[in-house]
């Protein structure tokens, strides 16, 4: 967990979750998660039934990427909130690099908490997911 | 989606946590994670998006005995999916999936056993230059553990486009 006073609003976290990202990634996802939508992993039906130039990641695929950059940096278990917004699809061949800014230090329910801002990118500057998450600190 | 039994167990846990490129120790090595401060394997912070897998009438997994699959085989399409609940983030049934939130009041443990409820939350709508008019709505899912306390509140947004999203 994060010490108050080791870190300051602004303070800045990036991490690269994927680089390159492998199909074989994504179908690891769908059989995990148990989403099988074949927009992410059957090629064919992709391309010809449904009109993408490929399969593309899940949502949550980036979302649980991203969630391991931020566990990363907050802590195991330390997690209030996590949401985010899913604005642009991600594909194979990616490669997606995250950042996270405290923006509060504060008190929320008797314990101490910081607010962050997410972003994740991909190689061309583009961000796939922004969103917020709660994370508790050691006061 | 209504799910009676989601067995958080440790296996899936480290399964999960490797499709999200997460190697902690916390997701897979029970050793480490009993010495540790959560006392024991905890699972990552979107593990609760895999209740699919426990939802018996999920669409987005073929059946054992359904009526088709609409991915390939020897065509490119089978059958159109079967009329069935689309999960608590979304997925086809609510059209593309636009946001996820979730709200952590417990540790998720290794051993637990989940059930789930899921009721519509807020709708609206928007205009967009990308996709024409956009339908938005909520569905909001209450995870609760054996001792019927709430460990996961889980909120999908998905969104219905007028037509195809220009990327």
């Amino acid at each position: 967990m994060l010490k108050e006073k080791e870190i300051n609003i602004g303070d800045i976290h990036t991490a690269t979750l994927v680089e390159d990202l492998k199909r074989t990634q994504i179908v690891q996802y769908a059989g995990a998660s148990g989403d099988y939508n074949p927009l992410h992993t059957d090629e064919i039906f992709t391309t010809k039934i449904a009109g993408y130039p490929s399969v593309f990641a899940h949502g949550m695929l980036s979302m649980g990427l991203t969630g391991t950059m931020l566990t990363n940096y907050v802590g195991d278990g330390a997690l209030k909130k996590y949401g985010v917004r899913f604005t642009n699809q991600v594909w194979p061949g990616d490669t997606l690099k995250s950042t996270t800014t405290i923006t509060a230090i504060k008190d929320q329910d008797g314990e101490r908490v910081i607010d962050l801002e997410i972003v994740t990118t991909n190689q061309n500057d583009v961000a796939v997911v922004t969103g917020n998450a709660t994370a508790k600190i050691e006061s | 989606m209504a799910i009676d039994k989601f067995l958080v167990e440790a296996s899936h846990i480290m399964m999960f946590a490797r499709s999200v490129g997460d190697a902690n120790p916390i997701y897979h090595d029970e050793e480490y994670a009993e010495k540790s401060e959560m006392g024991g394997i905890i699972a990552p912070p979107t593990f609760a998006q895999s209740s699919a897998q426990f939802d018996p009438d999920y669409f987005l997994r073929p059946k054992v005995s359904g009526d088709g699959w609409f991915g390939s085989g020897k065509e490119a399409t089978g059958s159109k999916p079967s009329s069935g609940s689309g999960g608590g983030g979304g997925g086809a049934a609510m059209g593309l999936h636009a946001e996820q939130h979730f709200e952590y009041h417990l540790p998720l443990k290794a051993g637990d056993v989940l059930s789930a409820t899921s009721k519509p939350g807020k709708s609206w709508e928007k205009e967009s230059k990308r996709a024409g008019t956009l339908k938005f709505s909520e569905s909001v899912t209450e995870y609760r553990n054996q001792n019927g306390d709430l460990v996961i509140t889980a909120t999908g947004v998905g969104v219905q486009t007028e037509r195809a999203v220009d990327s």
